[in-house]
């Protein structure tokens, strides 16, 4: 180094190097908040790992106005059937609630009222309507923890077989759920 | 956040309400003492790997912080297994095989984490580096010209 201190070169590295940084770190901030802001990223997506793995042993007793379901029911299946863990106490689910009961007439769905008591799950159906072949109740919401739901609603569509091909976390009202459930269900059917 | 919120609401003022009474009492914020083990060590244990897992309806919280339904089942899960004589990693693989690896605090050491667990020791040795090629390369002064040694010397003198 010279007696004037480092050469002009040197310093101008000096300064562009702590600017790359920030820039770098500022590039990757951007992208992840235009992520969250197109949808393509999410901080709090849990993603479960169920979706391509069999079902959980379980079992869900009879919900008023339906009939219980177990593991072994779903490992029967010869066409796809759609899970759908819901709750009277839930908004989203009332949400969800019109575009299950349009679902109901492409597949089956089978209905798992979560943490609910069986009398309001009862009283929420003969009201909103119900689009669910079968009904089960989960009341402790222990079955939901073997299923990796975290809260409701959450739909699992089920391929013959009983392999759990696609999981969503969200209700079925929004587009983007629906369209991933589509592109599954056509996969699922082949 | 999404969902399970509504049943949290329930349970905040009771929530509240115990913390301000049984706080100094207990350790952690579990909502109801009879959810504690009646052996203190298996408590202690069921409490040590609670706390790593993270609730899923409040996110930044751990299980055994959190008052929501969901975290209070997990908790009762964890005793459980606890109770049962599992290891911490037993437990800790049985929640993972369900929620995956978002329900750890502390994420494992996998590639794609390896940059997150490396950054303390890159940063130390970025740091290191950097004061070594600045220590090192200590700019000289420049030598001292005619009229300044003549200046240094009048002054030596007057002392």
């Amino acid at each position: 180094m010279s007696a004037e201190g480092p050469s002009l070169g040197r310093r101008r590295v000096m300064m562009a190097l702590p600017l790359a940084g920030a820039g770098v770190v500022g590039a990757a901030f951007w992208s992840m908040l235009s992520g969250m802001q197109k949808g393509s990223f999410n901080p709090h997506d849990i993603n479960a790992p169920s979706a391509g793995r069999p079902v959980p042993d379980f079992t869900v007793t009879d919900q008023t106005p339906g009939v219980g379901f177990s593991s072994h029911d779903l490992q029967a299946i010869t066409a796809p059937v759609l899970i759908n863990f819901f709750a009277s106490w839930c908004i989203p689910c009332i949400a969800e609630m019109p575009q299950l009961l349009k679902l109901r007439d492409r597949l089956p769905i089978w209905g798992i009222a979560y943490k609910d008591k069986p009398d309001n799950a009862a009283g929420f159906l003969r009201h909103a309507g119900n689009p669910y072949a079968r009904i089960g109740s989960d009341f402790e919401g222990r079955v939901a923890i073997d299923w990796g739901v975290s809260g409701v609603p959450e739909s699992f569509l089920i391929a013959p077989g009983g392999k759990i091909v696609w999981h969503g976390a969200a209700g079925l009202n929004n587009d983007e759920v629906q369209n991933a459930l589509d592109a599954a269900l056509g996969q699922a059917k082949r | 956040m999404r969902r399970l919120v509504f049943q949290r609401g329930r349970h905040a003022s009771v929530a509240l309400a115990a913390m301000l009474f049984l706080a100094p009492v207990l350790a952690s914020a579990v909502d109801d003492p009879s959810e504690m083990l009646p052996d203190p060590k298996q408590e202690a244990r069921a409490e040590a790997i609670g706390s790593q897992l993270r609730c899923l309806v409040c996110q930044n919280e751990s299980i055994e912080d959190s008052s929501a339904g969901l975290a209070r089942d997990l908790r009762k899960v964890v005793r459980e297994h606890v109770a049962k004589g599992e290891s911490q990693q037993q437990v800790i693989a049985w929640m993972v095989s369900r929620y995956g690896d978002f329900i750890r605090l502390s994420p494992p050491v996998t590639v794609a984490t390896l940059l997150l667990w490396g950054m303390p020791a890159l940063a130390l040795l970025a740091g290191i580096v950097g004061a070594v090629v600045i220590f090192r390369k200590k700019p000289q002064a420049a030598p001292l010209t005619d009229e300044e040694r003549a200046r240094l010397e009048e002054l030596s003198r007057e002392r």
